[in-house]
């Protein structure tokens, strides 16, 4: 396949998945006009979209990197605390402008974090990344509710909610697709074959310290983003949301939806934003069907919803196709390169 | 011939024990070097301190007269040294062609934000990549299984693979730590053809550390001997196969005559 045609599948790609989620903003914009979603539904959905952006650069680490962190609520409480102070001091008319300016300062300060943790903790591996971020997370938070301008114990107040579901939406959807190209460039390659096998990286010429730490500030700048859309959507802030339950929750979601899939996680951030929700109604025993479920998955497919492989649209529309234009049957490509496995194998 | 890789008085030291002591060589241009010795000769880390992996204590390494004393691995994989190893170490998730793509990532010059929006030369170096390692494969007559996930290859292909990655970083001097073993004669007989091809079609040395002396003695024209980190002998073939050092250290000591 030459590099025209390459380029031009992609660009359909692209196309295809674009009309997708103008589909879906769509019928959001709709629902929203109609008043079937209400202000509790929205709610919902902007806890989703905040939670899909966590997981989603928490995969960048953990799945994708292969870092197993847990401290990513206090990036994220470093973007939400600096974004809420930015909009309440700054006189500036409040609006979507503004919003942006603050999430921006938000993700860039938790960035600076990012690099200030990433480069000491980088330099241990596995269950020692885990302890070390885990302790630095809960430094953060600790910090934050001892400080005098962060409103210590009792948070900030009256931030102004500038959160607005169709904008939250768009920025969801931007930062979904800039993982999916980072991680589809050399550079995503870089940080996959690091996963895999550190020593042969580095043998093969890629600067592993270099990568680490720019994965690992690049999840932090994101999770201090949802931080800010998270402080303007509620209004208030209190340093004890972001505990070690909270790191814990996205971490939870990640490996659900299966390490190293982004639509993996957009699907666990969906199911498990979703699921408590549903089970309102047995509020008693809801944490334990929870539980359950979690546990239930771990059992039967230990790798996560989706593992390591990615939904793609235009995957399916053309499987749907296929039998119309009859150019790719699905099936058959499998059993082909199956055959020649086994003729290789011999 | 010129020199591409020469190492003088090398060693390094664990703790108190001297694991490789006074090791010399000197690799000529397009030369095939044989490195021999019994299990815990020190063949491995003479790898390691010629990759960087460990920081020799004593002795100078250089390549094309540039010295590459305490450079880091992706440093000197840079400048121009590859290795396989005695393990096979591939990027088992990513598929086949990825795994040569991870190893032309050093030529690349695209940065992040022209990664994430498609520019600044995107398409041209991903389509310049794309077909060099396409063609590289193609050498190793692996083109077809370029979209199979690695860990999915038999056990020889897997071994091609290392092969073809490390020669994707563009070296001049190639590490081959057993590439043969776990082989079966047939497979080895292929990898000796291998060889031979890398050696005419790329133009580089290789290093080698064989068990299989078949291939060693076949294909290598100058080898080196170790024992117990230190030289026991160097030479070609021949001399080594007569030198009596080396089989005393290979068979053991030949018991004095009954008297």
């Amino acid at each position: 396949m030459n590099s025209s045609q390459q380029k031009k599948q992609k660009i359909f790609s692209w196309a295809v998945n674009l009309g997708a989620v103008i589909l879906l903003y769509a019928v959001l914009l709709f629902l929203i006009g109609n008043g079937t979603l209400k202000r509790y539904e929205q709610g919902i959905l902007m806890t989703i979209c905040i939670n899909i952006i966590l997981a989603v650069s928490l995969n960048l680490t953990t799945g994708f990197l292969g870092q197993l962190a847990l401290g990513h609520a206090g990036f994220m409480s470093v973007g939400a605390y600096t974004a809420a102070l930015f909009s309440k001091s700054i006189p500036m008319a409040d609006g979507p402008l503004k919003f942006l300016a603050a999430l921006l300062l938000g993700g860039l300060m938790a960035a600076v974090f990012g690099i200030l943790i990433g480069v000491p903790a980088l330099r241990l591996k596995g269950d020692y990344l885990a302890i070390i971020t885990l302790g630095l997370g809960e430094i953060i938070r600790v910090v934050i509710e001892n400080l005098k301008f962060t409103g210590g114990a009792q948070g900030l107040r009256s931030i102004p909610k500038l959160a607005k579901l169709p904008m939250v939406f768009w920025i969801t959807v931007c930062i979904v697709a800039v993982l999916f190209a980072l991680i589809r460039s050399r550079h995503g390659r870089a940080i996959i074959a690091i996963r895999e096998d550190e020593i042969a990286a580095e043998a093969s010429g890629i600067h592993t310290t270099y990568y680490k730490i720019m994965a690992f500030t690049f999840a932090a700048f994101l999770a201090g983003i949802a931080g800010g859309i998270y402080a303007h959507y509620l209004g208030i802030l209190g340093a004890s949301t972001f505990d070690f339950n909270r790191s814990i929750e996205i971490v939870v979601i990640v490996v659900l939806g299966g390490m190293g899939s982004f639509t993996g996680s957009i699907l666990a951030a969906v199911v498990l934003t979703l699921l408590p929700e549903a089970l309102q109604r047995f509020s008693d025993y809801r944490m334990l069907l929870y539980s359950i479920a979690l546990i239930g998955m771990m059992i039967f497919k230990p790798s996560g919803l989706l593992g390591t492989y990615e939904f793609s649209l235009t995957r399916l529309l053309r499987r749907i196709a296929s039998p119309f234009t009859g150019r790719y049957s699905s099936g058959e490509g499998k059993r082909e390169k199956l055959r020649q496995t086994e003729e290789a194998k011999g | 011939m010129s020199c591409v890789l020469k190492a003088t008085d090398l060693g390094v030291s664990f703790g108190g024990l001297k694991a490789v002591e006074g090791f010399e060589i000197e690799i000529g241009e397009n030369q095939l070097m044989g490195l021999i010795g019994p299990n815990g000769a020190g063949k491995t880390t003479v790898f390691n301190l010629l990759t960087g992996v460990y920081q020799p204590t004593q002795g100078d390494i250089q390549v094309d007269g540039k010295s590459i004393l305490g450079k880091k691995p992706y440093e000197i994989s840079q400048c121009g040294i590859s290795r396989t190893f005695q393990n096979i170490r591939l990027f088992k998730q990513m598929s086949v062609l990825d795994n040569i793509k991870v190893a032309y990532n050093q030529n690349m010059k695209y940065s992040l934000a022209g990664g994430i929006f498609r520019l600044g030369g995107y398409w041209r170096e991903e389509a310049q990549v794309e077909e060099k390692a396409h063609q590289l494969l193609e050498i190793f007559h692996m083109d077809h299984l370029a979209d199979h996930v690695a860990e999915n290859l038999p056990y020889g292909q897997q071994r091609k693979l290392e092969i073809a990655r490390a020669l994707a970083a563009q070296p001049k001097v190639l590490l081959l730590d057993e590439p043969a073993a776990g082989m079966n004669p047939t497979e080895t007989q292929e990898l000796m053809e291998t060889i031979a091809t890398i050696r005419e079609k790329f133009n580089i040395s290789i290093l080698l550390i064989e068990h299989d002396m078949g291939l060693v003695m076949g294909i290598c024209e100058r080898i080196v001997v170790l024992d117990y980190g230190k030289i026991l002998a160097a030479g070609t073939p021949d001399e080594i196969a007569n030198n009596s050092k080396v089989i005393t250290a290979y068979l053991g000591q030949q018991e004095e005559a009954a008297c």
